[in-house]
């Protein structure tokens, strides 16, 4: 059944991955990222990971989509013209290469034994929340103050680039 | 709860991230001083700009032998991050020093630049000292995120705007590479900490040769070497070099390209030291390609910001010969080149700062007739600059190159080190050319010069001082790159 | 039973997918959205790879992922409207992103 359901799931990512990568419009694009997004989300629940499939929904779904979407309303973009496609060898040739190279290595890499003792009863037990909370806030502390620099240099970069007169 | 606290608190050592820490205050207290001044009226940023640079200059060289650790292994304030630190450093000061007048020249005298350089250096400064994947991954963004806002500051102009998107476009699909690498190898290895992915692929033998290992190496390299703008992920190069203002090239072309090579010859060698057979080859390739491609494209450019920047191509190659020699002459000529390629070329482009002309950069080559007449003291220190990155005793340029070919002798490598040195002879062609463009051709009649200014002079003197310091004693610097190791 | 290698090739194959997007779309936006789909490809690899592992550090590092293409989305986004505004299109063709 949770087999079943996995390659339900990772058709839908897939087929909504094409539509990404081919539809003409970007509103379309657009919308088919916000389909893989939930497709992730719903993997991140089967991973044990709830509090990462509610912040995947909720950041990336909810707040980088949205600004995207908002994006191309005001650049007001339609219908891309149909050119000739002239990168399309180029594009053919890399990915089908960073399939290939990453399938054949992950078939028959080897990923280490488990190292560390969250399982999943642990995370039932304890809370998936908790659990990030630690882990970000011990053994993580720099990293996460470096990202609140990094975001606000994001902040004052958009400002500057964005506004008509600074 | 009060055991968490305390056990985050016992993680904490902030005098491992000093350096950064200075920097990143002067940078929020400067957005702050931005609010209140008066518009268009950046001088006293850049004062306070320089201001931070020297005390975190003074901070960082408290450092040098007190190595510190802290934050879960996640920072090492070791004397290899405290040098490439002081890269980082100088580059910065020298590119603010020569920023304000320019900036107000084209007409864009925004306050926020002197916070982003300040940032765009705490980013690198993290990247060298980072000793976990995802540090070095967190402060490669922040570099990345100030150079794409300062590569396209110039919001009117078309050129900067390019240069901003393609930077931006490009940096974030290599991102996309350097995280794959690392999810693979933190798969392999169980954590994103480069000592300890070097303990358990040493402790493990067999995954030496496990698949997953060379892909997940093989994509966080990418990452990096496009960074540092090797052949064939040097695409962005010349056109981000050219159409960013050329302050911000000057710091492009020096401090993210050392900061990427920190980053790379730290997991490479602490992490990944196991697989050296392997990245040695790949990267004795690469090297070759960067060079060639790098030189003779230089040969065919008419634009001399295009031009250095196909140079600093080609540059990038001799330092990653230093990377495949992978000894300790090597890797401290990597260190010591990357100190002098700093001087060299910052001082290069703060010439062209003062040798363009308002809103159009005038810097072809034939905009450079009679330049050395004119304006005889640019001419001269251009004329340093040039001789520093053929090459030529006794400049900062001969001696790198001297230690990093010597390091791949040692270490077996003289087809490289030949290559190398006929690769630095058809770069004499290019760079000649612009002194014969400089000394042998009539001046341009009527031509409206830029003003000298305080700011940029300095800069370009103190650039002479060390590449000629380098150039003259490379004996003690040297010692200390290689004291640097680990 | 499904493995973490399941989850691997799903993530390699939507990698894949992002890449050949990058490389062949023309439009800036759709460029930086393929790109949003590599970040995720690698996002999921993370997961997968932290629930096998049974550590947390994987499920951190894709917190950080999500902050950084935050960012880069902020950033990205002012820079093509400043483009926008002086050019009127953001096809990369007129970018000549791929000049010799």
């Amino acid at each position: 059944m949770e087999v079943l359901f996995f390659y339900l799931v990772a058709l839908v990512a897939v087929l909504s991955g094409l539509i990404v990568v081919t539809a003409k419009s970007p509103v379309n694009s657009a919308l088919a990222l916000v389909n893989t997004f939930f497709c992730l989300a719903v993997f991140y629940v089967m991973l044990h990971a709830p509090f990462m499939a509610a912040i995947q929904i909720m950041v990336y779904a909810g707040a980088i989509m949205v600004l995207i979407l908002f994006v191309i309303m005001l650049l007001n973009m339609g219908v891309e013209p149909h050119k000739k496609p002239t990168h399309i060898a180029w594009g053919a040739i890399g990915g089908t290469l960073v399939l290939l190279v990453s399938i054949l290595f992950i078939q028959r890499g080897d990923t280490a034994r488990a190292v560390g003792n969250i399982s999943k009863d642990v995370v039932l037990r304890e809370g998936h929340t908790a659990l990030i909370g630690k882990a970000m806030f011990v053994d993580f502390l720099l990293p996460f103050e470096i990202a609140s620099i990094l975001l606000l240099v994001a902040i004052v970069g958009a400002v500057i680039l964005a506004k008509k007169e600074v | 709860m009060e055991n968490l606290v305390q056990m985050a608190l016992q993680n904490v050592n902030m005098a491992a991230i000093m350096p950064s820490l200075v920097l990143c205050c002067f940078g929020m207290f400067l957005l702050m001083i931005n609010v209140f001044m008066p518009r268009g009226k950046t001088t006293a940023a850049s004062l306070i700009s320089l201001l931070g640079l020297a005390v975190t200059f003074v901070v960082t060289l408290r450092a040098w032998n007190h190595p510190e650790l802290g934050f879960a292994g996640h920072v090492a304030l070791d004397n290899f991050a405290t040098f490439f630190n002081v890269i980082f450093l100088i580059a910065a000061f020298l590119t603010v020093l020569m920023s304000d007048d320019y900036l107000h020249r084209e007409g864009y005298p925004v306050g926020e630049f002197y916070p982003l350089v300040l940032f765009t250096t705490a980013g690198a400064m993290w990247m060298a000292s980072g000793t976990d994947l995802m540090t070095v991954f967190l402060g490669l963004e922040v570099l990345s995120i100030s150079l794409y806002v300062l590569a396209g500051l110039f919001r009117g102009q078309l050129r900067s705007n390019e240069a901003g998107l393609k930077y931006f476009l490009l940096g974030a699909f290599s991102t996309g590479f350097l995280l794959y690498g690392t999810a693979l190898l933190y798969g392999v290895a169980g954590t994103t900490n480069i000592a300890d992915i070097g303990f358990y692929l040493s402790a493990h033998g067999k995954m030496l040769q496990n698949p997953m290992t060379i892909a997940g190496m093989l994509l966080l390299a990418v990452g990096f070497l496009f960074k540092i703008a090797v052949v064939p992920f040097h695409m962005w190069t010349p056109d981000v070099y050219q159409g960013a203002p050329t302050p911000v090239t000057a710091f492009m072309s020096a401090g993210p390209k050392a900061a990427a090579f920190a980053a790379l010859v730290r997991i490479l060698i602490l992490g990944l030291g196991g697989l050296q057979a392997d990245w040695s080859s790949l990267l004795w390739m690469l090297a070759v390609l960067t060079m060639f491609i790098g030189n003779v494209t230089a040969i065919y450019q008419t634009d001399i910001k295009r031009m250095l920047a196909y140079s600093s191509i080609a540059h990038a190659g001799y330092a990653l010969v230093g990377l495949v020699a992978a000894n300790a002459v090597g890797i401290s000529g990597i260190l010591f080149y990357m100190l002098a390629y700093t001087f060299m070329n910052i001082g290069a482009f703060a010439v062209l700062v003062l040798a363009g002309k308002q809103g159009e950069d005038n810097l072809t080559l034939e905009g450079f007739s009679g330049f050395g007449y004119k304006r005889p003291f640019l001419g001269v220190a251009m004329s340093i600059f040039l001789f520093a990155l053929m090459g030529i005793p006794p400049t900062a340029g001969f001696a790198g190159k001297f230690y990093i070919f010597a390091g791949a002798i040692n270490a077996g490598y003289i087809w490289l080190a030949i290559l190398g040195v006929l690769n630095s002879a058809i770069s004499l062609y290019y760079y000649l050319r612009v002194m014969v463009y400089m000394y042998f051709r009539e001046p341009q009649e009527d031509y409206g010069w830029v003003r000298m200014n305080p700011g940029t002079v300095v800069s370009i003197v103190l650039a002479i001082v060390g590449v000629l310091y380098l150039g003259v004693v490379p004996g003690k610097i040297m010692e200390m790159a290689k004291m640097a190791l680990f | 039973m499904i493995t973490v290698g399941h989850y691997l090739v799903l993530s390699a194959i939507l990698f894949a997918m992002g890449t050949f997007g990058v490389l062949t779309r023309r439009n800036a936006i759709v460029i930086f959205m393929c790109i949003e789909l590599m970040l995720n490809a690698v996002n999921l690899s993370f997961i997968a790879l932290s629930s096998h592992l049974g550590n947390m550090d994987g499920q951190i590092f894709v917190f950080f992922v999500m902050a950084v293409a935050a960012a880069e989305a902020a950033v990205g986004l002012a820079l093509m409207i400043t483009f926008f505004r002086n050019k009127e299109t953001i096809e990369v063709d007129d970018v000549n992103l791929l000049k010799w």
